[in-house]
C-alpha cells in the first residue's frame, strides 16, 4: 500500500504552533460540544414552544406551528445554513448585516442559531406527540380541579409528556451533535473540520480521520449512557412513562 | 451590494440546475434508496439471528454508523474506499473509484444502518404466533421470512421508508463537500460564478422544499390508507 | 535535505528513462489495463483550471495536461485512451491521487518538499508569491492591518498555511476562516464575512478580473512568501510515468507552442465576457521554460 503511516503524528505540532495535532482535535471536540449545547438549548426551548402550540385548542396557533415545523423541516440543513450564513446578512439593512457579518464568531453563532432552528422543527414533533399520547382524562382532570391551562400544562402534561419522549430527545441530541459536523462548510472549526485540516497539513489522511471517529464514537457512548442514568431517575413508579 | 437581484440567472441556468444537478440528486436518492433497503434489511435480519457473531456484528455495524456525522463518513469513504477494494479483490493497486460511485456505495452503506433499524422495527411488530405458524405448516426460516415475515414487515413500515427517504434526499446535499455537482453544488457554483448568492440559494431552499413538502404530504395520506387497510 | 530530495530526483528520473521492452509499472500499467486515465480538476483556479460558462473544465493546467495525455497514447501506443474527469478540492486532491482516484492533478498546487513525501510533481508551469486580496475601503496596506480582523483562505493549501504561521509569529491575533475552494474563499471578501483572502497572487488577479466590480478591490504590495512553483501533480514512486509527464512538458515548455499556451491564458480574453488576465510572462518563468525544473525548493527559480 502506497501509504506512509505515522501514528505518532498525534504529538507533532502544527503549523498554527497552537500545540500538536491532538490539541488541535481536542479544541474541534470542544467546538463540536459548545455548538451542540447552544444549538440544542434553541430548540429544545423554540421547540417547546411550538409543539405545545400545536396542542392548544387554537386553530391559528396549530396551523402555525405546523407551517413553522414544515418549513424547517423540508429543507436540508446545509441549505439552511448557507441561507442563515450568506443570504440572510444580504436582506437586513446594510449597517446591520455588516455588524453580523464581522462578528468574530459569525460560524458559531450562525451554527447555533441555524442547527438549533432546523433541530427545533424535530423537538416540536416529539413534544406534541408527547402531550397528544396522554389520555385526555389527565388534561380534563386538570380542569376539574380548577387548574388554568397553563397550569395544567405545567403541573400536569408536560411534566408526563417530556418523561415520554425522553428516548426520541435524546436521539435528537445526539443528531444535533452530528449535525454541528456539517457547519464546516461556512468555516466552523468543530472536530471533523479538524480532522480535514490536520490531514491537510500533516498529510495523514487515516490517522486524522481514524481519531475523529474514535472521538466521535465516546462522545456518541458518553451521551447515550448519561441519558439512559438520567432516564432512570426520571421513572416515575406506576405510570409506565420512560418504556 | 446585493439590492440589485437578478433573479433572471435563475432562469438561464435552469437546464444546468435541473439537467446534472438534480438528475444527480434524484440517481443517487433512488440507488442509496434500494441499495440501503436491501442491505438494511440484510443487516436487520442479522442483528435478531440467534447466533451471537451475527447479532453482534450487525449491532456493532448499525451503532457505529448512527454514532458518526455523514460529512466525516463522505470524506472517510471518499479517501478509504480505494484501498479496502483493493483488499477485498487483492489487487497490487488501490482500485480506482470515482466520485459518483464512491458517493453511491457510502449513501448505501450510512443509510443502511438507518434502514436496519426500521427493518428491524418491522418485523419485530410481526406477531411471533405467524413465525410460528410458518413453522408449523413446513417453511424454513428463509421461506418464513420470504413469503411471511418481510412482506407485511415492509409493508407496514412504508411510510417511515418513505420519510427516510425524504431525509436521504435533503442529506444527498451534503456531497457538496466533495465538489460533486448534484442540485446544491451545482447552485452554488453558479451562485460562486455570478456572486449571484442571494437569488440561488433561495431558489434552492425553495426546490428542495417544494419536493420534500409534496412527498412527506403524499407519505401522510399513504399512513392513513395504510393504517385503515389494517 | 533539499540537497537529498534533489539528488533521490535526479537519480529517479535517471532510471526512469523508459525502455519500451520492460514491463510497465504503476500508473503506466493500470492505465494500459483499464484504457482509461483520470484527470483531477479544479473548479474555480482561473486560468489554470476551473469550469467555463458551460460548466466543463478547461484551463492552462489543462492543456497542459491534454499534451501529456498525447504523450501517454503515444508511450502506450493507445489511441482511444479514454479521459475521465474528477473533481478535486484543495483539501482532496492528495488522498486522492494517492489513493488512485485521480492519476493528473492538473491545477494551481504548489510543488514544496512537505508534499514531495507523498506526492510528485512534473515541471513547474508557473510561478507565484502568496499575497492578500482585500476591498480598497478596508484599507489594508500592511500586514499589521490584519490585526484582530478575520482573514479568509483556502482550506488544505500552502497559503493558509503561511497565514497561520505569520499570525502566530507575529502574534496578530487574525481570525483566520478555511473556505472550501478558490471561489468559497473570494465569496467571503465580497460578502464582507472577511477582510481579506490569502492566495497566490495569479489566482487572485482572476478573482478581481472576474469579479463585479473590478475596481473595487486591491491586491497586497506585500507578500507572505517567495515567488513558489506549480506542478501538475502525480504519484510518488512511479519513476516510469513522471518520465513521461516530464518529457512531454519540457518540450511543450521549450517549444514556441509553451509561450503561445501562456499567451493563450493570461494576455488574451479567456471568457465571451472579454476576462483577461493581462499578466505577460514574467522572467523568472520565462527562464524555467527555457529549462525546465520540478524543484520544490523557490531558490531555485529566483531571478
Amino acid at each position: 500500500m502506497n501509504y506512509n503511516w505515522n501514528w505518532s503524528i498525534f504529538w507533532e505540532p502544527t503549523p498554527e504552533g497552537t500545540g500538536t495535532y491532538f490539541d488541535t482535535l481536542i479544541s474541534g471536540l470542544e467546538i463540536t460540544v459548545l455548538t451542540a449545547l447552544g444549538a440544542w438549548a434553541v430548540a429544545f426551548i423554540l421547540g417547546s414552544l411550538i409543539g405545545i402550540m400545536r396542542t392548544l385548542p387554537s386553530k391559528p396557533l396549530v396551523v402555525l406551528g405546523n407551517v413553522y415545523i414544515e418549513l424547517f423541516r423540508n429543507v436540508p440543513l446545509l441549505v439552511q445554513l448557507f441561507i442563515w450564513f450568506f443570504v440572510v446578512p444580504e436582506l437586513l439593512p446594510h449597517a446591520l448585516g455588516i455588524w453580523i457579518k464581522q462578528l468574530n464568531n459569525g460560524p458559531f453563532y450562525t451554527s447555533v442559531v441555524g442547527i438549533g432552528l432546523y433541530m427545533s422543527s424535530r423537538v416540536a414533533t416529539q413534544v406534541t406527540a408527547g402531550i397528544k399520547s396522554l389520555p385526555s382524562g389527565q388534561r380534563m382532570a386538570g380542569t376539574a380541579i380548577g387548574l388554568t391551562t397553563v397550569q395544567t400544562y405545567r403541573y400536569i402534561l408536560l411534566p408526563l409528556a417530556y418523561r415520554i419522549i425522553f428516548p426520541p430527545l435524546t436521539s435528537e441530541f445526539l443528531n444535533t451533535i452530528k449535525n454541528t459536523s456539517v457547519a464546516l462548510t461556512i468555516g466552523l472549526l468543530e472536530l471533523t473540520a479538524r480532522a480535514r485540516a490536520m490531514q491537510e497539513f500533516s498529510f495523514q489522511v487515516f490517522e486524522a480521520f481514524t481519531a475523529a471517529t474514535v472521538i466521535y464514537l465516546i462522545l456518541s457512548a458518553v451521551v447515550t449512557i448519561g441519558m439512559r442514568l438520567l432516564e432512570r431517575r426520571l421513572v416515575i413508579p406506576g405510570f409506565n412513562g420512560g418504556k | 451590494m446585493f439590492s440589485d437581484f437578478d433573479f433572471g440567472v435563475i432562469w438561464r441556468s435552469l437546464p444546468y440546475l435541473f439537467e446534472q444537478g438534480m438528475s444527480f440528486t434524484l440517481t443517487l436518492t433512488v440507488i442509496a434508496t434500494i441499495g440501503g433497503i436491501i442491505l438494511g434489511t440484510l443487516i436487520a435480519m442479522m442483528r435478531l439471528s440467534s447466533k451471537p457473531i451475527l447479532s453482534g456484528f450487525a449491532a456493532s455495524y448499525v451503532n457505529v454508523m448512527r454514532s458518526l456525522p455523514l460529512v466525516l463518513v463522505i470524506f472517510l469513504f471518499y479517501f478509504l474506499m480505494p484501498y479496502i477494494g483493493q483488499w477485498i479483490i487483492r489487487a497490487d493497486r488501490p482500485i480506482q473509484v470515482g466520485a459518483l460511485s464512491s458517493t453511491m456505495v457510502t449513501f448505501t452503506l450510512f443509510e443502511a444502518a438507518y434502514f436496519s433499524e426500521i427493518m428491524r422495527a418491522g418485523i419485530q411488530a410481526i406477531p411471533r404466533g405467524q413465525v410460528s405458524a410458518g413453522y408449523a405448516i413446513g417453511l424454513n426460516y428463509r421461506e418464513v421470512m420470504r413469503f411471511v415475515v418481510l412482506p407485511q414487515a415492509f409493508r407496514n413500515m412504508l411510510p417511515v421508508i418513505f420519510t427516510q427517504t425524504i431525509v436521504l434526499f435533503q442529506d444527498t446535499s451534503l456531497v457538496y463537500v466533495l465538489s460533486i455537482t448534484d442540485f446544491m453544488g451545482a447552485a452554488s457554483k453558479i451562485a460562486q460564478r455570478d456572486g449571484r448568492l442571494t437569488e440561488m440559494y433561495l431558489f434552492a431552499a425553495c426546490i428542495y422544499f417544494i419536493i420534500c413538502f409534496t412527498a412527506s404530504t403524499l407519505v401522510k395520506i399513504l399512513q392513513r390508507r395504510v393504517s385503515i387497510v389494517r | 535535505m533539499m540537497f537529498k530530495i534533489l539528488v533521490a530526483g535526479c537519480v529517479a528520473a535517471l532510471l526512469a528513462t523508459p525502455s519500451q521492452a520492460q514491463d510497465l509499472t504503476g500508473t503506466l500499467k493500470k492505465i494500459k489495463e483499464t484504457g482509461a486515465i483520470t484527470v483531477g480538476y479544479r473548479e474555480s483556479s482561473v486560468p489554470f483550471s476551473y469550469l467555463d460558462d458551460n460548466q466543463k473544465p478547461v484551463g492552462f493546467a489543462m492543456d497542459i495536461c491534454a499534451k501529456i495525455v498525447d504523450a501517454v497514447k503515444t508511450e502506450l501506443n493507445l489511441p482511444k485512451l479514454e479521459v475521465k474527469y474528477n473533481p478535486v478540492t484543495s483539501a482532496t486532491r492528495i488522498p486522492l491521487i494517492a489513493n488512485g482516484t485521480v492519476d493528473l492533478e492538473c491545477g494551481s498546487t504548489t510543488n514544496n518538499a512537505a508534499r514531495e513525501k507523498q506526492v510528485a510533481f512534473t515541471n513547474t508551469h508557473f510561478l507565484t508569491a502568496t499575497r492578500f486580496v482585500s476591498k480598497k475601503a478596508s484599507g489594508i496596506k500592511t500586514l499589521d492591518d490584519l490585526k484582530s480582523k478575520t482573514a479568509v483562505s483556502t482550506s488544505g493549501t500552502t497559503n493558509i498555511k503561511q497565514l497561520n504561521d505569520v499570525n502566530t509569529e507575529k502574534k496578530l491575533g487574525i481570525n483566520i476562516i478555511p473556505a472550501k475552494d478558490h471561489a468559497e474563499a473570494f465569496l467571503m471578501v465580497e460578502t464582507d464575512r472577511a477582510v481579506a483572502f490569502a492566495m497566490d497572487d495569479i489566482l487572485l488577479a482572476g478573482f478581481v478580473a472576474g469579479s463585479r466590480d473590478p475596481s473595487a478591490y486591491v491586491i497586497s504590495e506585500f507578500t507572505l512568501s517567495k515567488a513558489e512553483p506549480y506542478g501538475i501533480m502525480m504519484r510518488r514512486d512511479d519513476p516510469a510515468f513522471k518520465a513521461v509527464a516530464d518529457k512531454a512538458t519540457a518540450a511543450l515548455y521549450k517549444s514556441p507552442e509553451g509561450q503561445a499556451l501562456y499567451d493563450k491564458w493570461f494576455t488574451k480574453p479567456i471568457n465571451k465576457a472579454g476576462l483577461n488576465l493581462n499578466f505577460p510572462i514574467p522572467s523568472s518563468l520565462k527562464k524555467e521554460f527555457a529549462s525546465p525544473s520540478d524543484s520544490p525548493d523557490p531558490a531555485a527559480y529566483a531571478d
